[in-house]
């Protein structure tokens, strides 16, 4: 079957890879680049560990072809964290215990970057709405909300203290 | 699982789109909008097309415009575009409510207006939305351009009036007059609904002046709430003949039951939602005035 060429700049990183029309996106991600943080789950949109951003919008890469975002910039959850330093939603997570056995995790971080991103301001009720696209079995949601909620408040006096005032 | 192999081809232009389709008609080729009821589909080898025709790289099948009070909206629009669109909210406040009902936002910033409305799923909102506002439905094929009411072109559960070989281009929405609401019933947000109502009515004074009501989930397609509609046209609406116009309309419905609603519940359901419809559309219609 004919391969196409699709470049995608994946976390700031441009590359070219020669793959089936078939081949979905989160199957490149893992396959061909190496970036297996974005889990596979129901490969129909529903669950949402897939969820990636496509030029700053989350999507289901379990159902999108790569060969559909040929040109693209995506990120993943591998560009959250600046080299050993956790993105804030990571701290939080971690901190307050925004995850159990993990499978929904690398979906549920690209949700909660764009919810923040779009709305720094988000409150409790938009987090709990806004994240009702990616499914959760172990937390019941709780800490996944206090989590994005806490990210988003850190992430708000971070952007507003002056230059230098952070450690 | 993972789609079967298929040829592809992302052409930029409607005209060499609608060329590939016919040239590749024996290999069941179908045009790929957002993917978000199509790629689902294709994993779980439901559809096995053998060519897949993108539409993304057609720049005039991305924009949203007006046409005086014309509503245009291009079928590659993503739900999320459109969504928020200051046009949409000004020119059909109706869609611009339903698209908040459609999935989640991850699967609305890929999923487009044309793609759910060729798709024609009996749950889904926009093609109720298009019924309710009486938009038409511009395709193109092989043999030119034809303009479809959507009364005309929801023809049953995934069936549509485009003809083998046709592209559907364009979304055309008449501004309406009045209060608006879209309301459904999903077991959860973002699910699929049971039951949907898109309203839109008019006031003159305190009498309806002209009403629009289409139902999702209930048939085989979208259907206009006709009795509703006719009982509430001319008259001072209150709370016992809404309750008779509903009754009007839900007499006539037989909803197909399934695992997740028995006819009986959907009903129900119908009852309870197109009264709620009709009556958040008379508020805000009066409260417009």
């Amino acid at each position: 079957m004919v391969k196409h060429d699709v470049t995608l700049t994946v976390n700031g990183r441009t590359s070219t890879v020669s793959v089936e029309a078939r081949k979905l996106l989160v199957d490149v991600l893992r396959e061909d680049l190496g970036l297996t943080g974005t889990h596979i789950g129901c490969e129909h949109g529903v669950c949402g560990t897939c969820t990636v951003l496509r030029d700053g919008e989350s999507i289901r890469s379990c159902t999108t072809f790569a060969v559909q975002v040929d040109g693209a910039e995506i990120r993943t959850v591998e560009g959250l964290a600046k080299g050993a330093q956790l993105h804030p939603l990571q701290d939080e997570f971690w901190d307050k215990q925004g995850l159990q056995c993990g499978y929904c995790t690398p979906g549920m971080l690209m949700r909660a970057c764009e919810i923040i991103e779009q709305n720094p301001d988000v409150t409790h009720d938009q987090v709990r709405e806004g994240i009702a696209s990616n499914l959760c079995r172990c937390t019941g949601y709780q800490f996944i909300t206090e989590a994005v909620c806490a990210a988003a408040a850190r992430m708000k006096a971070d952007s507003a203290a002056p230059m230098g005032a952070q450690a | 699982m993972k789609p079967p192999p298929f040829q592809y081809a992302a052409p930029t232009s409607v005209a060499e789109a609608v060329e590939l389709l016919g040239a590749h008609a024996d290999d069941d080729a179908r045009a790929l909008a957002g993917g978000q009821s199509l790629v689902p589909l294709m994993n779980f080898r439901l559809a096995q097309p053998s060519y897949l025709i993108d539409l993304r790289r057609i720049e005039e099948l991305t924009r949203i415009r007006t046409e005086g009070d014309t509503l245009v909206i291009g079928a590659m629009v993503r739900q999320s575009h459109a969504e928020h669109a200051p046009e949409v909210a000004l020119l059909a406040p109706l869609l611009a409510e339903a698209l908040g009902y459609v999935a989640h936002p991850p699967i609305r910033n890929s999923g487009t207006v044309g793609g759910s409305i060729a798709h024609a799923d009996p749950a889904a909102e926009l093609p109720a939305v298009a019924v309710a506002l009486e938009a038409e439905l511009v395709v193109v094929g092989p043999q030119g351009t034809r303009t479809i009411p959507a009364a005309e072109f929801f023809l049953g559960p995934f069936s549509t009036a485009i003809e083998a070989g046709e592209i559907l281009t364009e979304v055309r929405v008449p501004r309406r007059e009045g209060g608006h609401a879209f309301v459904e019933f999903a077991r959860t947000h973002g699910n699929f609904a049971l039951v949907g109502v898109a309203s839109v009515i008019e006031m003159d004074g305190d009498t309806v002046a002209r009403a629009s009501i289409a139902m999702s989930g209930v048939a085989p397609a979208p259907v206009r709430a006709i009795a509703a509609e006719r009982a509430l046209t001319g008259t001072a609406p209150d709370d016992a003949s809404i309750r008779a116009a509903v009754d009007a309309t839900v007499a006539q419905l037989s909803p197909s039951g399934d695992v997740h609603g028995s006819t009986e519940t959907r009903t129900d359901i119908a009852r309870s939602y197109l009264r709620r419809g009709i009556e958040l559309a008379l508020t805000r219609a009066q409260d417009r005035r």
